[in-house]
């Protein structure tokens, strides 16, 4: 259980509020308008931000101070996911081991990752020599080898067509599905949160609301949420 | 409850710029035991100090007067061959002083082409030693600096000025004082303070060029008191004056010194409407014209004496050679080992109070912790042995500065573009040196690597003090073939060293470009 304890991210005049836990297993949005504070919620719990005050909690673990490599969290980014001096082998590999020191069950896990996501025999290439779709399947391969129960996404699909990102986002819900990980993922579309997640949190006003049950939400939004949705 | 995130790389970093201090620090303990600063300066040490600073002084003036018109002629002309004499004006960095001495000395020396031409007029011939030679070589030097810094002024004029002075039709007086004086004003003092500096500590030219009571620089006096006289106690002395004339001035030409410009990127084309007049043209041809001829005819002269001598010279240079190449790969090695932790300590801080290690190396003068190191060395042990090595490490701390700046920017940019990225995966120290850096900083590594071995095969500097008949580089067995009057031989020395030194370039260069992908 990943727990939001009265945490308090300040960035100069901003700050943002968040006082809840999310259930593991669970998939959930962050939702909100422009410059709420989405990303800086993901960044904070990914441990790319400091807290001002408060605690982040995994199981009975205080992690407010761990750095971002040593959470149990995989996140993606908007950009800059893959190194592109690496091959997509080794992109993956790194989230095996850091220094990349892989034994012959580590490759195999590689290549059964690169097959789960579609890109089997791809391993060799750069990540320039590969399309937008394709880098993200690798940047996803790789939180698969992370193997870490929280997945967190920063709209990482947000430069691919509204085809290839349902398509993107069908395979993050397998795929979590598939290791039983907590999802937590930005997004700006109502659609997405029908399909996909069982929880919203909704971030607006300095504040990010506990997260509450997609459906019931969307069916009868208070009124913040429904000026939001328009 | 704010915390500092770990850095991904930098710690080994404090260990080098560590042990750049020890090396300085360490020389100035030497000195300071052997100094009497009590004994106080005598006329020659005054004189060195005015000669040191005088010489400084006209060169930095020359300098830059020349590279005004010439830069101004370069910003605002389309010629064929422009980018290559711009790439040119960049030369002067990896080419070895002692070579463009001698290209100096057949173009301009006592049977060199100009005095041969003078003669056939009847005019009177021009002397290249004492004052003026070493004006001249180091205008030689410098010009194409001063140039490159003022282009670059130039060309960071908007487009969108000129366009508004070609709508205003603006006569070129006014254009003058609209555009190009406020820029003069912003890059000429900071281009004259960098020369000014850069010719305190210089010791090849005066060596060569110098000597006598009326053209000694402090840094040839060091040199001659070591040398001639043994006079340790007197070169101690010396290199602390040094130490404190060419520290203070480069402190105070810190404020005002430029980012100098050690990438291309300077052809970039600007459409220009002024300057069209026919005389403007003519002038601006000629200026050029000239410019290109004083960069050129040296080189050339080289090239051609070069080829004549090379079957000339005797087995010993080929031997020096070596022995160049040896302290080059030594240094480039001794360069990375320090440089590139201390380049990815100093990315990691916000600002770069770090960087001024760095710049030890343009104050710090060679021959002063040559000086030094002697002195602790001597009693231990016999310092001879320790020539080639002690010049590879003076040669390395001296192409430190360069290095930091070419490496510290696109360091700067990697970390921060791939920060989550690393932190998120945990990557850092050796890890991410292997997998992050080395690999996006190819280039400027290479680069970087080039330029301190053609800077250091071509140095004339602390093995001056250091060596023996059996342990020369290839820059000092050609000064004493120069001295021998060995002239021919010299020239093919001479060639040889050019071409190790644009080699070496050439090789690191194109190595770190290799394969590298966008």
């Amino acid at each position: 259980m990943l727990r939001l304890e009265s945490i308090r991210i300040a960035q100069g005049d901003f700050a943002l509020e968040a006082d809840f836990e999310i259930t593991p297993g669970r998939k959930t949005a962050v939702i909100g308008p422009s410059g709420a504070g989405k990303s800086t919620l993901l960044g904070a719990t990914g441990g790319f931000l400091p807290l001002a005050s408060g605690r982040l909690w995994w199981q009975d673990r205080d992690i407010t101070h761990t750095p971002p490599g040593q959470r149990p969290i995989a996140m993606l980014f908007q950009d800059n996911n893959l190194f592109p001096h690496l091959s997509i082998a080794q992109n993956i590999g790194l989230g095996i081991r850091p220094d990349l020191k892989l034994t012959p069950e580590d490759q195999a896990r590689v290549d059964l990752a690169l097959e789960r996501v579609g890109l089997g025999g791809m391993s060799a290439r750069r990540p320039g020599e590969l399309s937008g779709g394709q880098q993200s399947r690798a940047a996803l391969a790789r939180v698969l080898v992370q193997d870490r129960p929280v997945i967190l996404l920063d709209e990482p699909f947000a430069a691919l067509g509204p085809a290839l990102r349902q398509e993107m986002l069908d395979l993050v819900q397998e795929l979590s599905a598939e290791a039983e990980a907590t999802l937590l993922m930005v997004t700006h579309d109502p659609a997405d949160v029908r399909r996909i997640v069982d929880d919203v949190i909704f971030v607006e006003g300095g504040r990010a609301a506990a997260p509450q049950p997609a459906k019931s939400l969307l069916e009868d939004p208070p009124p913040a949420l429904r000026a939001y949705l328009g | 409850m704010a915390h500092r995130a770990q850095p991904v790389i930098g710690t080994t970093g404090i260990v080098a710029g560590g042990f750049v201090v020890a090396v300085v620090v360490l020389s100035f303990v030497g000195l300071g035991l052997r100094a009497e600063v009590g004994r106080g300066l005598g006329p020659s040490e005054w004189a060195a100090i005015r000669f040191t600073v005088v010489q400084s002084a006209w060169s930095a003036v020359i300098s830059v007067i020349c590279a005004i018109p010439l830069a101004r002629a370069l910003a605002r002309r389309r010629f064929w061959g422009r980018g290559a004499l711009i790439t040119l004006l960049g030369a002067p960095f990896i080419l070895p002083v002692i070579v463009a001495v001698l290209g100096l000395l057949t173009v301009f020396g006592r049977t060199g082409w100009v005095n041969e031409v003078l003669g056939v007029l009847g005019l009177p011939g021009l002397s290249i030693y004492g004052l003026h030679g070493v004006v001249l070589a180091h205008v030689f030097f410098n010009l194409p600096l001063a140039t490159r810094l003022l282009l670059q002024g130039w060309q960071s004029i908007p487009a969108e000025r000129f366009r508004l002075a070609a709508q205003l039709d603006l006569p070129p007086a006014m254009i003058r004082r609209t555009l190009e004086y406020p820029l003069l004003l912003q890059v000429v003092p900071g281009a004259a303070a960098l020369i000014f500096v850069i010719c305190l500590t210089s010791f090849a030219v005066a060596l060569t060029l110098g000597g006598g009571p009326r053209a000694t620089t402090i840094e040839l006096a060091i040199y001659q008191a070591f040398r001639f006289d043994f006079d340790l106690a007197r070169a101690s002395l010396l290199s602390i004056i040094q130490l404190v004339l060419a520290g203070s001035a480069a402190l105070i030409a810190l404020w005002i010194i430029p980012d100098f410009p050690l990438t291309a990127g300077l052809d970039r084309k600007l459409r220009r409407w002024d300057a069209r007049g026919g005389v403007q043209r003519a002038l601006d041809t000629g200026i050029i014209a000239l410019g290109s001829a004083f960069l050129l005819l040296p080189l050339m002269a080289i090239l051609l004496a070069g080829l004549q001598g090379l079957p000339e010279m005797p087995s010993v240079v080929w031997k020096t050679a070596g022995n160049s190449l040896g302290v080059a790969v030594l240094s480039i090695a001794v360069l990375l080992a320090i440089a590139l932790p201390m380049a990815g300590w100093i990315s990691t801080r916000r600002a770069g109070g770090a960087e001024a290690i760095g710049l030890i190396g343009l104050s710090a003068s060679p021959l002063m912790i040559g000086t030094g190191w002697f002195i602790l060395i001597n009693p231990v042990a016999d310092p001879v042995p320790l020539a080639l090595p002690v010049t590879a490490l003076i040669n390395a701390l001296m192409a430190l500065p360069f290095a930091l700046r070419i490496l510290v920017p696109p360091l700067r940019d990697v970390l921060t573009t791939y920060d989550r990225l690393t932190r998120s995966l945990g990557l850092q120290g050796w890890p991410a040196w292997r997998w992050l850096v080395l690999p996006r900083l190819r280039a400027q590594i290479g680069f970087a690597a080039g330029l301190t071995g053609a800077l250091s095969v071509g140095d004339l500097g602390v093995i001056a003090l250091f060596a023996d008949p059996d342990r020369a580089t290839l820059p000092l067995q050609m000064y004493r073939l120069m001295g021998a009057y060995r002239t021919e031989a010299a020239a093919g020395a001479a060639l040889l060293l050019l071409a190790m030194a644009l080699g070496l370039f050439w090789i690191c260069d194109k190595g770190g470009r290799w394969g590298a992908e966008a």
